[in-house]
């Protein structure tokens, strides 16, 4: 397993999982990717740490 | 050979009430002898209350359905009897495995917290978990307890009363009427009773298929859960495969809700599919095969003056997370002894207003934990099945993303929370124990909590005394006390204070605790609990 940095976890992870989703209701998948892609931004700006994105970069890499 | 589902266990016999020339009344009548009609009749029955169970056949529910039941149904099986013969022949198992498309993707333990008396839930083939309670009501005839249930007795006409109803039982002698002062709605999903009176579902409501299909093994095979997403032998849906007592094994399908049922139960199709889905190798019989379709939604109340309605015909969700039967037996446990407490005349009959409200919540949890696991098994858009196979993908090596895997949520009480009953929460005591909560189990010297409790109103006091017995509002509360907690009841109820003092109702759901003992307080919550007074306030200390 390639845990390097720990991940703090989710504490209502259906919580979380059905939010996300709320927030994509009703968009085209264009405007879809467009939150992503600020969601992205804002949740990597919350970690800051350039080590625990790059991490995070290679491990999102390494799957699919 | 004869199936249970096959035997009759109550067949009819004519009533005396069929002769009487009036119609005689009752308490109460249960119209459905499925799993909750007969959990709320050994309820009653259990606590003296006369009551007359009526079922248009006179056997268990015809085939395979429910298979999983949880840790509060064996604890309410507990009080009801019950317990042991479901645990004896239930199956445990703790290991699964999720697969995603043609791969497994992890496997994991469900390694359920110690100090329980009862596992996190069991396998057990819905016609045993009926036929067991068929039997207590039996053993419950045989010690002279005034219960009765009545086969081939269709009720086939409703009117609701003022002070109660009236009700035609179809006989194979012809109809009769009866009369009652309360009617418990347990007719299952379609309920005729909610139809007669003009009542229906509200809701969320949306449909799926399953095909169901029971195969015993010809040769050793794990007991263990396995769950597909979007198996490659029944693309863009799911697939679960689990055990069952006597070597049976259930497989469910998902079909959607676009499909040719007839077709679609054929074994040349099912036989196929199955092979896939086991392996080539592995050889078995087909037991049983049928489909069944879901919704999800519910009745906007559950209690219609005189008329109460409990388990599938008040509400149905869909099979993830094994959440009808379950939630069935906790709606009876919530409304039996509401039931007893007004019949006595202890409690204003709008006591059972609380029923509707706390079951209502009940159910809506339960809806939304059902909508969210068919959400991530069944993606409704193109952007929330990227975000599912993201997921399924992540979890192959990366544990975080896991608890986020729903395969359906396990079957878990509700917890009251903003319930009309809940009074005072002692400050700084355990989250999970909180008023409105189901009594969280633990080892007590030479046994459990959980079997000191139940059947009434009872002070449990934690490195602190409680009077053995105390009478108010004319109602008498039992004491229990535990001089000296060990390691999990003090980790469950105490947490950080030294002592607290709970008080708990007749369904073993906490009513108010504090952190040491006053009776003016004691007195204050039973009211409350009692739906008596309305001038206390929640939330003090
Ligand atoms: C395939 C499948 C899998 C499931 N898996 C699970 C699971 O794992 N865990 C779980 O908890 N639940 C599960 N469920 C749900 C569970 O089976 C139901 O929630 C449960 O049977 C509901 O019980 P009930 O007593 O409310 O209704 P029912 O079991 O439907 O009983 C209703 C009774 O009312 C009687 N009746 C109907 N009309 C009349 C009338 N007019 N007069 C007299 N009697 C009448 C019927 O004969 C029947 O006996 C599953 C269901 C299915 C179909």
């Amino acid at each position: 397993m390639t845990t390097q940095h720990q991940l703090q976890g989710f504490a209502r992870p259906d919580d979380f999982y059905a939010d996300l989703l709320a927030a994509h209701e009703g968009l085209t998948k264009s405007e879809s990717d467009a939150l992503n892609a600020r969601l992205i931004l804002l949740l990597a700006a919350q970690i800051g740490d350039g080590e625990a994105l790059k991490d995070c970069l290679k491990r999102a890499k390494a799957v699919g | 050979m004869s199936k249970i589902f096959e035997t009759p266990l109550y067949p009819y016999v004519r009533s005396v009430d069929q002769d009487a020339g009036e119609p005689v009344r009752h308490p109460v009548i249960i119209v459905g002898a499925g799993p909750v009609g007969l959990a709320v009749a050994i309820d009653l029955a259990q606590q003296g209350v006369p009551v007359v169970v009526l079922d248009e056949n006179d056997k268990v529910s015809f085939g395979s359905r429910a298979i999983c039941f949880s840790k509060r149904t064996l604890e309410i099986m507990d009080r009801l009897g019950c317990g042991d013969a479901y645990v004896n022949k239930g199956v445990l198992w703790n290991v699964g495995k999720v697969f995603f498309g043609d791969r497994k993707v992890y496997d994991f333990n469900l390694l359920p917290e110690d100090g329980h008396k009862r596992p996190a839930f069991i396998n057990l083939q819905q016609y045993y978990c009926e036929l067991f309670l068929v039997e207590r009501l039996r053993d419950l005839q045989a010690e002279g307890r005034p219960i009765e249930i009545r086969g081939n007795s269709k009720v086939s006409g409703v009117e609701s009363r003022a002070g109660g109803c009236r009700i035609t039982v179809a006989t194979p002698d012809g109809p009769y009427d009866l009369a009652c002062d309360w009617l418990i709605a347990c007719d299952g999903a379609g309920s005729p009773v909610r139809r007669m009176m003009g009542l229906d579902f509200i809701g969320r409501v949306f449909e799926d298929n399953f095909l169901i299909a029971d195969v015993t093994m010809k040769a050793d095979f794990p007991t263990e859960r396995w769950f597909w997403f979007d198996p490659p032998f029944n693309k863009g849906q799911s697939a679960l495969l689990h055990k069952q007592p006597d070597g049976v094994w259930r497989i469910d399908l998902q079909l959607g809700w676009d499909i040719d049922k007839e077709a679609e139960k054929q074994p040349e199709r099912v036989i196929p599919r199955l092979k896939q889905m086991l392996g080539e190798e592995v050889e078995f019989d087909l037991e049983w095969v049928s489909i069944y379709t879901f919704q999800c939604r519910r009745m906007e109340k559950f209690r219609h003056g005189r008329v109460l309605f409990a388990g599938d015909s008040a509400h149905q969700v869909s099979p993830f997370g094994a959440r009808g039967a379950n939630s069935g037996f906790q709606d009876a446990e919530n409304l039996v002894w509401k039931l007893k407490l007004v019949l006595d005349g202890k409690a204003p009959e709008s006591l059972l207003d609380s029923y509707d409200q706390e079951r209502v919540f009940a159910a809506d949890e339960n809806i939304l934990n059902s909508s969210r696991s068919t959400d991530f098994i069944t993606p409704k858009s193109e952007i929330s099945r990227i975000f599912r196979d993201a997921v399924l993908d992540l979890s192959e090596t990366e544990s975080f993303a896991r608890p986020l895997v729903n395969s359906g949520r396990l079957s878990m009480p509700a917890v009251y929370d903003g319930s009309p009953l809940n009074g005072a929460d002692g400050a700084e005591l355990p989250v999970r124990t909180r008023p409105g909560a189901p009594a969280v189990d633990a080892p007590l010297a030479g046994g459990w909590l959980i079997d000191r409790l139940g059947g009434s109103f009872q002070l449990l006091g934690i490195g602190c005394k409680v009077p053995d017995s105390l009478t108010l509002c004319g109602i008498e509360v039992r004491g229990l006390g535990v001089a000296e907690p060990g390691e999990a009841l003090a980790a469950r109820y105490l947490g950080e204070a030294p002592q607290a003092v709970y008080l708990l109702r007749p369904d073993q759901h906490i009513a108010a605790r504090w952190t040491g003992f006053d009776q003016d307080e004691v007195d204050k919550a039973l009211r409350r609990a009692l739906g008596i007074s309305e001038q206390d306030q929640a939330g003090e200390a």
